[in-house]
């Protein structure tokens, strides 16, 4: 009886320990490790990853992404209506939100936000005093995802409801709306200092701004007042710290001096996984890294077979297994697997070096006599869907070798090669980019990246009538589940023509100590600390 | 002595206008273009076309120069490409860092450098005399990057006695008056961060030190040698001076004129080795700078900022040729 007091004792012990564990504990200071400084923090301005993780925890947008995936939730728009033929979006805001700064979120501070982007202000205060200064630089973001063709106007209709109404259906509008250029900013703060905005940014997201040193590190703090009370934020302050060279930004989380860190080499990786202090986070990054043609010219723009030979010649599961180190999968289709709309009856290409030879000698170049040497653009810099382009591109020649295909590389600095990329010069044959998706809609990578007959702008070029009905269909119907059979039978497709053969998909693996908890990477790559508590 | 130093801060005017054309011609024939580095993959023509437009890079280059010039003559280096602010500003927030990396590790390399170099001299091929000059072979050698991460392991991970990188520990702030941290903490007698910026600015200092500390040492020694071997030592010595009075008066001073020129060109090496300390220490400062700059092809970084350094520079060595009248009145400056 005694021995069953004292195993009770101990489970309850246990029971309630573990509870204590889970319960979230408010406090402390969190450190974040990474490799670069932002550049700015004014979302509508900036690019880069590392200006948008700090704006992904000072402001907030109209729709969420959710915690895990790229659905959308209500955000700052606790509701939105879409009228019928879709072409008008009616928000309806959360009431009680304040900017960091004691502005009132409202309407106009909608219309503020978003009308800055536009070329044309076409838009509706309630407060008829309040008006946007022109312009700094034209807002990248908004500019490549071609907003001002999508919006036309936008109107404050009384405190909390904003409508946007849009010059033509546009299905991703929504998710769009969730992207960081979107944000929501404080209409007092900018006016007060447009210029100086993007070093002291005021949003309502559950951190505040605090102070700002130069390529050495950002504070934030906890916003004591945020609006939703359901969760964090928990940590009282955050800090950023700029650490360049990977290896020593592992070194300062071995000793924990930093909490998280940022793009570690993949080396450090499998000591992290040993280190009993430490825990690994891991996110299949929605990305591909892909192969295409120069389908401006002869033999790629019509011979399918050839490009068919070069799909089943490349081994890219040894790619994955010895560049990616792992750390992806191979890619069936140009969009992750994670993403609806991915098409699983597709089995990708199968490296077989015999059905290779077979394709090349029915394109007319059997044992790749009489094609003469080809080249293969092969990227200069790491990026998160290809963590070194010149040895992907030195595995591929020998791949290529294999059939009887000769292949040099061509390389350049990274803004030459971007740029000579899409003029589609004569000296380019096969060519290697990617995509990191910015809002979780296929239509961000099957539009963006393969339908060359929409833009001169699309690096691919690929042009297929049939393919470019669908991405017109795709954009045009606002019903989500016709939407996925749209976007399967494109990937389906693009897969038949091969028009460009997808690599892989990388995975982002960060290590952290293990008093980080609930520390979660978003598909999107945002880093959100909201609701990250210390143990 | 004072109209000489006047004339010769006048000829700094055509030099810098020199370099900046060198430095502006390079940049605008080197390939890359800022626009497309900004937008990366998600470039598209409209997008391009305009920050282009916005940044002035349609202009032909000699329109681009004189644009820079006639900011230039008002003193305003432009905004950077990037990061959206006065190219002053952000010197302004990281040279002080480098500069007070730069000046101890100029400090420690002569320091040791010059004492290492006159024991050496002085007791020439000795075991001392070959392992310093051993050492400074090998400090000439030794890959910054490379000796920057052992440093790290010795001292930061298995004795535990200096921390890894960073200029500040994260538990400290300094309230900034000039943003040289260890002046800023003085001032503000904000002792406990003083004694943290100075923990955090040894092993970078040291790491940076060792090619300079190597270079002053050999320069040190052989002109020691030489001068040691003049008649007018021996009759110092003749006379029953002391050995101290000997090397520090008498030889001392004669061997330093070619040392002087040795630091102030080393100070040059030392901003430039900056880069890679900057880089493994993650120390804010300019170096980093502009390199990410030349990566990024920000126009506007690279020309202020190599102007500014430039000028640093020239006003260095005008430091150093001054110093020569007062190491030796022979040398009077014409």
């Amino acid at each position: 009886m005694k021995k069953l007091f004292v195993l009770l004792a101990v489970m309850m012990l246990v029971v309630t320990g573990h509870a204590l564990a889970d319960t979230p504990k408010a406090g402390g200071t969190l450190v974040f490790g990474r490799g670069g400084d932002s550049v700015g923090l004014d979302p509508a301005y900036e690019t880069d990853g590392n200006s948008f993780m700090i704006c992904d925890n000072i402001f907030e947008a109209l729709v969420f992404y959710a915690d895990e995936s790229t659905s959308l939730e209500p955000g700052l728009a606790k509701s939105w209506d879409i009228s019928p033929d879709g072409k008008t979006y009616t928000f309806h805001l959360r009431k009680g939100v304040k900017f960091h700064d004691g502005t009132p979120f409202n309407a106009d501070a909608v219309v503020f936000s978003i009308g800055r982007m536009m070329k044309e202000r076409n838009v509706k205060f309630l407060d008829k005093g309040l008006k946007i200064p022109a312009q700094e630089r034209p807002p990248e973001y908004w500019v490549s995802m071609e907003m001002d063709d999508t919006i036309g106007a936008i109107e404050a209709v009384d405190e909390y409801t904003v409508v946007f109404k849009l010059k033509r259906v546009e299905a991703p509008f929504l998710a769009n709306m969730g992207m960081d250029f979107a944000d929501i900013i404080s209409p007092t703060a900018f006016l007060k200092n447009p210029k100086e905005f993007l070093r002291a940014p005021v949003g309502t997201g559950p951190f505040k701004f605090v102070k700002w040193v130069k390529d050495d590190r950002i504070i934030l703090e906890k916003n004591k007042t945020y609006w939703d009370k359901t969760g964090g934020p928990y940590v009282d302050k955050l800090i950023f710290r700029s650490i360049p060279e990977n290896s020593v930004r592992f070194l300062e989380l071995k000793t924990g001096n930093i909490h998280i860190c940022q793009f570690p080499n993949p080396a450090d990786i499998a000591l992290a996984k040993k280190d009993p202090n430490l825990k690994l986070t891991v996110q299949p990054g929605m990305n591909v890294g892909y192969l295409s043609f120069n389908h401006t010219k002869e033999p790629w723009k019509s011979n399918l077979h050839l490009r068919r030979a070069i799909a089943h010649a490349l081994n890219r599961k040894a790619i994955v297994d010895n560049i990616y180190q792992g750390m992806g999968q191979v890619a069936k289709n140009p969009i992750p697997p994670t993403m609806w709309g991915y098409n699983k009856s597709i089995p990708g290409f199968k490296y077989s070096v015999d059905m290779a030879k077979a394709e090349l000698k029915k394109a007319g170049f059997p044992e790749g006599k009489g094609l003469p040497e080809i080249t293969l653009w092969s990227m200069p810099v790491a990026r998160p869907y290809n963590p070194e382009g010149l040895k992907v591109g030195v595995a591929m020649i020998s791949d290529l070798a294999k059939i009887g295909i000769k292949a040099r590389i061509v390389s350049y600095d990274w803004g030459t090669y971007l740029k000579r990329q899409r003029e589609q010069p004569a000296d380019m044959d096969l060519f290697q980019l990617g995509w990191t998706g910015d809002n979780g809609d296929p239509d961000n990578f099957l539009a963006v990246l393969f339908d060359g007959l929409a833009s001169s702008s699309i690096r691919t070029q690929w042009k297929n009538e049939e393919y470019h009905k669908l991405m017109l269909e795709g954009k045009q119907t606002v019903d989500q589940k016709k939407r996925t059979m749209i976007y399967e039978k494109a990937l389906q497709v693009i897969f038949d023509d091969v028009g460009a053969i997808p690599i892989a998909h990388s995975t982002v693996i960060w290590p952290a100590v293990n008093k980080v908890t609930n520390f979660k990477l978003h598909p999107t790559g945002s880093v959100r600390m909201k609701n990250v508590w210390l143990k | 002595m004072l109209a000489y130093v006047i004339r010769r801060i006048f000829i700094l005017i055509p030099t810098l206008l020199g370099m900046s054309l060198i430095v502006f011609l390079m940049l605008h024939f080197t390939p890359g273009d800022p626009a497309e580095l900004l937008m990366g993959e998600r470039a598209t023509d409209e997008a391009l076309a305009q920050i282009r437009e916005h940044l002035g890079l349609n202009e032909p280059i000699h329109v681009q120069y004189g644009m820079f010039l006639k900011r230039l003559a008002k003193g305003d280096l432009g905004e950077t490409i990037w990061t959206r602010q006065k190219v002053w500003t952000e010197v302004k927030q990281r040279f002080p860092a480098t500069i007070e990396l730069a000046l101890v590790a100029l400090f420690i390399s002569c320091f040791f450098g010059i004492v290492f170099g006159i024991i050496s001299a002085t007791k020439q091929y000795s075991i001392f005399d070959y392992i310093s000059m051993v050492g400074a072979l090998a400090g000439v050698s030794m890959p910054i990057f490379w000796l920057g991460l052992v440093f790290m392991l010795i001292f930061s991970i298995n004795l535990g006695w200096l921390p890894i990188s960073g200029r500040l520990g994260i538990e400290y702030d300094i309230e900034t008056i000039t943003n040289f941290y260890i002046v800023d903490a003085l001032l503000t007698r904000n002792w406990p961060a003083l004694k943290d910026a100075l923990w955090h600015i040894i092993m970078p200092a040291v790491t940076l030190s060792t090619i300079p500390m190597a270079i002053v040492a050999r320069m040190t020694r052989s002109a020691m040698l030489e001068v040691l071997r003049q008649d007018y030592i021996k009759t110092a010595k003749a006379k029953g001076l002391s050995q101290f009075m000997v090397i520090f008066k008498h030889a001392l001073r004669n061997a330093l004129i070619p040392v002087v020129t040795t630091i102030g060109l080393q100070f040059g090496v030392l901003l430039g080795g900056a880069i890679l300390t900057e880089t493994i220490f993650a120390w804010p400062g300019v170096g980093k700078w502009m390199y990410d700059a030349v990566m990024q092809r920000d126009y506007m970084v690279i020309q202020g900022g190599t102007l500014f350094i430039a000028a640093i520079f020239i006003v260095i060595n005008l430091c150093v040729d001054v110093l020569y009248a007062v190491i030796n009145p022979r040398i009077s400056v014409q």
